[in-house]
C-alpha cells in the first residue's frame, strides 16, 4: 500500500461517494453552528421542506454577536438585529432538535473552544462550521475547515459536503522554542514566510519537535490561523497529549468504545516516505516574539524589527504596504517598540483558552496597565470559571483589565466591543484587516504574553524584557 | 440558483491585492437573517465616509462603473472570513463575475453557490483586463462560460479554466442539495459501514 499522509487517511475514511471527475461527497462527523452564518441555511431547509439529516452530530452555540458585559442576561444589552439572530438560533436549535448551549449556559462560549472542551471534537473526525477558524479543531488530528452558508445548509440536509481533495503541505518546526516564544509566534511566523495565499489549495500538517512540545491549547492556536495562510485546513497528528485531553470529556467515548477509538487514533499519522506537494521548514530557535505592523496577517515581524517601507516589497504588495502603513498611522523605519497602544484585547478562538490567560496573567501579576482600556474575554464560560478558581481573574482585575463574559467580542467587533476610528489595539486575535475591530481601528496581532506586556508599558514591548 | 452562461458587461477595476471579506462586506451587515439587500453595503467602508456620503473616488461610485457587472481585482481575492454575505453583496450589487489572479478557497466556492463566476487568470492577463476596465463604460468585456473565454473590448481573447462539475451546476442553475440527495443511498451505505467501524462518532 502506498504511504499516506494524515490528511489522506482521514479523507479516505470519509468519502461517501466519488464521481468520475474526482468530485466527492465527504461525510461530516461534526457540524458546529453559530448564529451569524446559519439563519439563512435553516430558512432554506424550511422553504424546501427538508430536515436536519443527523441532529445528533449538529451542535449550536451563539458566540459572534452576544454581549460580553456582566449584565448581558438583560436583553436590553443587545441591539435588536443581534437579538433577532440569537433568537433565530434558539428557535432553530429547538425546532430541528440539535444540541445547543444558549447564552445562559455556563458551557456557552466561542464555538471553536466549546467543541473541544465538550469532547465533540475528536481525532480522525471531519468537522465543519460556517466559520473560517474551524481550522482550530485540526489540532486534534481531525480534518476541520470553514464553509459558507450554502454549504451549512448542504451539511444540515445531507451530512455531507461536495469536495475535491486538496494537496498535502508539510510545515515543520524543528527543535525547541526560545523563552518568551509561543504557539502564536509560530503560527504568525509561518504566515510571514508563506504569505496569506501560500497555503491556498493545500491542507497543512504541522509537525516537528516544537509542535510536539506544545500543549493542546497551543496546538489549537497554531491550527486556528492555518486559514490566515490560505490553507483549507491545518492539522496535527494526535498523540498521548491529544488522547489525555479528550479522555473523560462529556461527549468523548467511554469504556470499550474509548479503547476502540484509541486503537484507530493511533494509526493517524503521516507515513514515512510520503509525498508532500509543498514543504516549509522553520527552526524553532529562529522564531521570535512577533507582532503584525500592517493590515494583513502576513505583515508580521519580530518585535525587535522596524516598520518596513513600501519600497521593501515587490509587485502588488508595494501599493498594499503603503496603504497599510497609511491606514495604521505608522512611519517607515520606526522601531516596532515605539508604537503606542490605546487598548488591549485578550481573547478569541485563537487565544481565549486557559493557557492563554495563564500566560498573560503571569506577566501582569502585581502590575498596572498603562493603556486607556484593556479587556479579557474568556473563550468559554468554563474557561472563565477555571480562571476565577485559579485566581487569574483577580490578577487581571487588579491590573486594571475588564473581566468579561465569553464570546467572540472584539476579534470581529460584531457586538458592542469595538475600536473607535484611529484607536490602536494590541490584540491576541487572528485578523488585522482594515476595520476588522471597528471602522478605522488599528490592530496589532500578538501572543497573550506580548499583549500583557504592551498593556503594562503602553507600547509594543518585547515580553522577554519582563521575564 | 440563477444560471450563468454568457455575460457582456462593464468591468470595474479594483487593483488591490488581498481584498478580504471584511472589506467586501463589513461585520455590521452580517446581522441580517436574509440573503438579499446587501448590495448597497458592498465595500461599505471604502465606498462611504463617516457621514454615509459616497466617496466619489471609489470605483463603484464613479458614474461609469455604477452598472458594473464584472470586477477585476488583485491576487488572493476574498481572503479571510467564510461569510457568504460577501458573494451575496457582490451579486446584489449586480456583479456576476470576478476576474483576479487567485482567490481564497472558501470565497471561491461560495461564489459558485450563488451564480457568480470567479475567474482566475495569470497576472499579465489580469493586468491587460485591468487596463481594459480602466477605459470605463465604453469598454465592455464579454464572458462565455460554455467556451471558457473572455474577450476584451478590443477583441483580445483569453481562455480560462473552471472545474467541470462547478461549470455544469452554474450553467444549469442547479441546486447542490438536490443533486446530493439523489445519492442518498450512498450516504446511507456509508453511515452503516461507519457505524461499525467508528461507533463512537
Amino acid at each position: 500500500m502506498s504511504p499516506k499522509t494524515l490528511y489522506d487517511k482521514i479523507w479516505d475514511a470519509h468519502v461517501a461517494h466519488e464521481a468520475d471527475d474526482g468530485t466527492c461527497l465527504l461525510y461530516i462527523d461534526r457540524h458546529l453552528v453559530h448564529e451569524v452564518t446559519s439563519p439563512q441555511a435553516f430558512e432554506g431547509l424550511r422553504m424546501t421542506g427538508r430536515s436536519v439529516h443527523d441532529p445528533d452530530k449538529t451542535i449550536a452555540v451563539p458566540d459572534h454577536n452576544v454581549p460580553t458585559t456582566l449584565d448581558r442576561a438583560n436583553a436590553a444589552t443587545m441591539t435588536e438585529d443581534s437579538r433577532i439572530q440569537v433568537e433565530a438560533l434558539d428557535t432553530n436549535a429547538k425546532e430541528f432538535g440539535i444540541h445547543y448551549y444558549p447564552v445562559s449556559d455556563v458551557r456557552q462560549g466561542i464555538v471553536h473552544i466549546v467543541g473541544p472542551e465538550q469532547g465533540w471534537t475528536l481525532p480522525g473526525m471531519t468537522v465543519v462550521c460556517g466559520d473560517s477558524h474551524t481550522a482550530t479543531h485540526g489540532a486534534f488530528g481531525s480534518l476541520a475547515h470553514g464553509i459558507g452558508t450554502s454549504e451549512v445548509e448542504h451539511v444540515l440536509a445531507t451530512q455531507t459536503l461536495i469536495q475535491k481533495k486538496s494537496q498535502n503541505m508539510k510545515v515543520e518546526i524543528t527543535g525547541k522554542l526560545r523563552p518568551g516564544v509561543t504557539a502564536k509566534d509560530i503560527t504568525m511566523s509561518v504566515i510571514g514566510v508563506t504569505g496569506t495565499a501560500g497555503g491556498t489549495g493545500y491542507v497543512i500538517e504541522y509537525c516537528g519537535e516544537a509542535i510536539r512540545d506544545l500543549s493542546m491549547e497551543g496546538r489549537m492556536t497554531v491550527c486556528n490561523m492555518a486559514i490566515e495562510g490560505g490553507a483549507r485546513a491545518g492539522m496535527i497528528a494526535p498523540d498521548e497529549k491529544t488522547f489525555a485531553y479528550c479522555n473523560g470529556r462529556p461527549h468523548a467515548p467511554k469504556g470499550a468504545q474509548w479503547e476502540a477509538a484509541l486503537t484507530w487514533w493511533k494509526t493517524l499519522y503521516s507515513d514515512d516516505d510520503v509525498h508532500w506537494d509543498k514543504v516549509v521548514t522553520l527552526k524553532g530557535e529562529d522564531i521570535a516574539p512577533s507582532v503584525t505592523w500592517g493590515t494583513s496577517p502576513e505583515d508580521v515581524l519580530p518585535i525587535t524589527a522596524n516598520v518596513p517601507a513600501a519600497s521593501d516589497f515587490k509587485g502588488g504588495k508595494v501599493d498594499a504596504a503603503q496603504r497599510s502603513i497609511d491606514y495604521m498611522g505608522l512611519t517607515a523605519g520606526m522601531p516596532l517598540t515605539d508604537i503606542k497602544i490605546d487598548t488591549v484585547f485578550i481573547g478569541s478562538c485563537t487565544n481565549g483558552r486557559i493557557e492563554d490567560l495563564r500566560a498573560a496573567a503571569a506577566i501582569l501579576k502585581g502590575k498596572k496597565i498603562a493603556v486607556t482600556r484593556a479587556m479579557v474575554v474568556p473563550g468559554s464560560g468554563l474557561v472563565r470559571a477555571q480562571a476565577e478558581e485559579e485566581g487569574l481573574a483577580q490578577i487581571f482585575i487588579d491590573a486594571g483589565f475588564e473581566w468579561r463574559m465569553a464570546g467572540c467580542s472584539m476579534c470581529l467587533a460584531m457586538n458592542p466591543d469595538q475600536l473607535a476610528p484611529g484607536e490602536r489595539c494590541a490584540a491576541t486575535s487572528n485578523r488585522n484587516f482594515e476595520g476588522r475591530q471597528g471602522r478605522g481601528g488599528r490592530t496589532h496581532l500578538m501572543s497573550p504574553a506580548m499583549a500583557a506586556a504592551a498593556a503594562i508599558t503602553g507600547h509594543l514591548t518585547d515580553v522577554r524584557e519582563m521575564m | 440558483m440563477d444560471k450563468f452562461d454568457k455575460l457582456s458587461g462593464i468591468a470595474a477595476p479594483l487593483p488591490l491585492i488581498n481584498i478580504d471579506t471584511d472589506m467586501i462586506i463589513p461585520k455590521q451587515f452580517l446581522k441580517t437573517i436574509k440573503r438579499s439587500g446587501l448590495g448597497v453595503n458592498l465595500f461599505d467602508e471604502m465606498r462611504y465616509d463617516d457621514d454615509r456620503n459616497e466617496i466619489p473616488t471609489f470605483v463603484l461610485n464613479k458614474p461609469q462603473y455604477r452598472d458594473a457587472e464584472i470586477l477585476v481585482a488583485g491576487e488572493n481575492f476574498g481572503c479571510g472570513s467564510s461569510r457568504e454575505h460577501a458573494p451575496w453583496a457582490i451579486k446584489d450589487f449586480g456583479i456576476r463575475c470576478v476576474i483576479a489572479p487567485s482567490y481564497a478557497d472558501i470565497f471561491y466556492s461560495n461564489c459558485f453557490k450563488n451564480g457568480i463566476l470567479p475567474i482566475a487568470l495569470p497576472q499579465e492577463q489580469v493586468d491587460a483586463l485591468m487596463k481594459d476596465a480602466e477605459k470605463g463604460s465604453n469598454a465592455r468585456i464579454e464572458i462565455d462560460l460554455e467556451a471558457q473565454t473572455i474577450t476584451s473590448s478590443d477583441g483580445e481573447m483569453f481562455n480560462f479554466k473552471v472545474d467541470s462539475f462547478k461549470k455544469h451546476c452554474l450553467m444549469n442553475g442547479l441546486d447542490d442539495i438536490g443533486l446530493t440527495l439523489e445519492k442518498v443511498a450512498s450516504i446511507k451505505t456509508f453511515e452503516e459501514q461507519a457505524a461499525t467501524a467508528r461507533p463512537w462518532v
